[in-house]
C-alpha cells in the first residue's frame, strides 16, 4: 500500500505540533505578566492600551481591574518559549528545503492551476461542511487544505518568526529594519500576538476535520504513513 | 517499507557517531569562543546556548537603536522594587555623597568612585528603549559614563571576560560579557532626561545595558567584579536572575 504521508513529512509534524503546543502555553503565560496591547514603539501601565484582555496579570503593577495577581511563571516560560522557538524554526527548516527538494511543494501543496477557482473553493468548502467526508483526498490533499497549508506555512509562520525576532533588542540592534518596518516594538508585539491566535485558529480547525474525516485513521496515517485497511471512507 | 538490513544499520551507526563527534567538537569550539552562557546546564540549556551564541556571532559590534528627542516617552514607566534598605536611606539623606562604585577583581588598579568622581569621567548620552521581559517598554535619555572608561580607568586584566555588578539591594546582581562590558553604549548612568537619575528609575546609579531586556539593568549598583570566571559568583549560574529562573543572557 502506498504511503500517504512520507516520513519528513511525519516526522517534522509531530515535532512542530510538539513545538506549537509549548510555544502555546509557554506564550499565554509570558502575556499574562502584562496582558495590554498597544501600536507603535511604546506602552506601559502608564499609557492606553489599544486591547486589554478580560484576565488577571502575574505582575501586580498593571492595572487589570481585578483585585488579585496570578503566580509569575514568566522564567520558565521564557525559557521554553525560546527553545521550543528554535525546535520549531529548525524542524520547519527542514520541512521547507524537504518540500522544495523532494517535489512536496509542487505535488502536494500548490493548487493545481486547472482546479483554481474560487467556484471550486466554494464547493469543497460546502461540501466538508455537509459531510466531513472527503473523497478525492486519498493520497494528496485538497483544495482548500492546499490553501490552508501555504498560508501557514509560508504566511504566518514567517511572519510569526519576523515578530518574535522583532521583539530582541539584541537582534535589532544588528538589524533595525526588522522593528521599524513593523512600526515599533509594540506593534511587532501584538502582531505576533494576533499571528499566534490565527495559529491557534488553525489547529483547532485543522483538529475538527481530522476529527470529522476519522480521527483513529488519519492520526494513525500521520504516526506509520500508511492510510489503513482500505475500509475507511478515502 | 522493508525491514532494518545490517547496510542500514551499520550507516546509520556511522552516521550517529559522525554526529556526536561533529556535536563534541562544536561544543569544544563554543566553549573557546565564549558562545555557552553561564545557565547553559539544565532542561532549557540547549535553547539558551543556541541564543546566545547566534547573538555573539551576529550582534558582538551593533549599537542599540537610538531614538530622536521628539521620541521620549512623556510617561516612562518606574518598575516597583521592594522598599530601599537602611544603608540606602542613609546614603539618600545624605544626597548620596558618600555613595560609592568599587571596582574590583581581575584589574591593576581597585577603583573607589563617587558621582562626582564618575562625573569626571567622559559624559555620554543616549536615547535608547527600556524594553520589559512582561513586554511593556519607554524610551528615555540616559546621561552617564561609558562602562568601558571606568574599566581602562582600573586597568583590566587582559584575561578578563566578564562584568560582575551589585545593587546596593541584597541579592540583586547580574553580569555581562566583555562583548557588552565594552560596548561603547553601557553606560554607569546617573542621569534621565536632563536631570539626576530618579531613584524609582535607578538613582543614584544604575548600569544600563540597552542591548538587552531591561532587567540586565541593575538599579542602585555599588560595586563592578571583574573575573574571569562566573562559577564564583552566587550559584555560578552567572546572575541573580538564573537562581530566580530567568536567563542570563536577555538579549534574546
Amino acid at each position: 500500500m502506498p504511503s500517504r504521508h512520507s516520513l519528513t513529512v511525519r516526522v517534522t509534524h509531530w515535532v512542530s505540533a510538539l513545538c506549537f503546543f509549548a510555544l502555546l502555553v509557554s506564550g499565554f503565560e509570558i502575556v499574562v505578566s502584562h496582558p495590554r496591547f498597544y501600536w507603535g514603539e511604546n506602552g506601559n501601565a502608564r499609557t492606553p492600551a489599544w486591547l486589554t484582555l478580560p484576565i488577571p496579570a502575574s505582575r501586580g503593577s498593571v492595572p487589570t481591574g481585578y483585585g488579585y495577581t496570578l503566580p509569575d511563571q514568566n522564567g520558565w516560560s521564557r525559557y521554553l518559549h525560546f527553545q521550543a522557538a528554535w525546535g520549531a524554526v529548525l524542524t520547519g527548516l527542514v520541512y521547507a528545503i524537504y518540500s522544495l527538494w523532494s517535489g512536496h511543494l509542487r505535488r502536494n501543496l500548490i493548487p493545481e492551476r486547472a482546479g483554481l477557482s474560487w467556484r471550486a473553493l466554494g464547493a469543497a468548502i460546502a461540501q466538508h461542511l455537509r459531510s466531513g467526508a472527503d473523497p478525492a483526498g486519498a493520497q494528496s490533499y485538497n483544495l482548500p487544505q492546499r490553501i490552508a497549508y501555504l498560508a501557514v506555512v509560508f504566511g504566518l509562520f514567517p511572519l510569526v518568526i519576523w515578530t518574535g525576532l522583532a521583539m530582541s533588542p539584541s537582534f535589532v540592534s544588528a538589524f533595525p529594519i526588522t522593528v521599524t518596518a513593523l512600526g515599533g516594538r509594540q506593534s511587532a508585539r501584538t502582531i505576533h500576538f494576533l499571528v499566534s491566535l490565527s495559529l491557534l485558529l488553525f489547529v483547532l480547525i485543522h483538529l475538527v476535520m481530522v476529527y470529522r474525516a476519522g480521527f483513529g485513521s488519519r492520526v494513525r496515517a500521520m504516526i506509520t504513513g500508511r492510510t489503513g485497511t482500505g475500509r475507511e471512507e478515502l | 517499507m522493508s525491514g532494518i538490513t545490517r547496510r542500514r544499520l551499520v550507516r546509520g551507526g556511522l552516521a550517529a557517531a559522525a554526529g556526536a563527534s561533529g556535536l563534541a567538537v562544536a561544543a569544544r569550539l563554543a566553549g573557546r569562543y565564549g558562545l555557552i552562557p553561564p545557565d547553559h546546564g539544565g532542561l532549557y540549556g540547549l535553547g539558551e546556548t543556541l541564543t546566545y551564541a547566534s547573538q555573539r556571532l551576529l550582534t558582538s559590534h551593533s549599537l542599540a537603536r537610538e531614538f530622536a528627542r521628539s521620541e521620549i516617552s512623556k510617561q516612562p514607566f518606574p518598575n516597583p522594587v521592594a522598599p530601599p534598605n537602611e544603608e540606602f536611606k542613609r546614603l539618600a539623606a545624605g544626597n548620596f555623597a558618600e555613595w560609592r562604585l568599587t571596582v574590583s577583581g581581575m584589574v591593576a588598579r581597585p577603583l573607589s568612585l563617587s558621582i562626582a568622581d564618575l562625573k569626571r569621567f567622559r559624559a555620554s548620552g543616549q536615547i535608547t528603549q527600556v524594553a520589559c521581559e512582561e513586554g511593556w517598554s519607554y524610551v528615555a535619555e540616559w546621561i552617564g559614563t561609558p562602562l568601558v572608561e571606568v574599566l581602562h580607568a582600573a586597568e583590566i586584566l587582559p584575561q578578563a571576560r566578564y562584568v560582575v555588578y551589585f545593587s546596593i539591594a541584597r541579592g540583586w546582581w547580574d553580569s555581562i560579557d566583555m562583548a557588552d562590558a565594552l560596548h561603547p553604549q553601557t553606560l554607569v548612568t546617573y542621569g534621565m532626561n536632563g536631570g539626576d537619575l530618579p531613584v524609582n528609575f535607578g538613582g543614584p546609579l544604575r548600569l544600563r545595558v540597552p542591548r538587552q531586556l531591561g532587567y540586565k539593568s541593575v538599579k542602585y549598583i555599588t560595586r563592578l567584579a571583574v573575573t574571569d570566571d562566573l562559577k564564583r559568583f552566587g550559584k555560578g549560574l552567572g546572575s541573580a536572575p538564573p537562581e530566580g529562573g530567568y536567563a542570563w543572557y536577555a538579549g534574546i
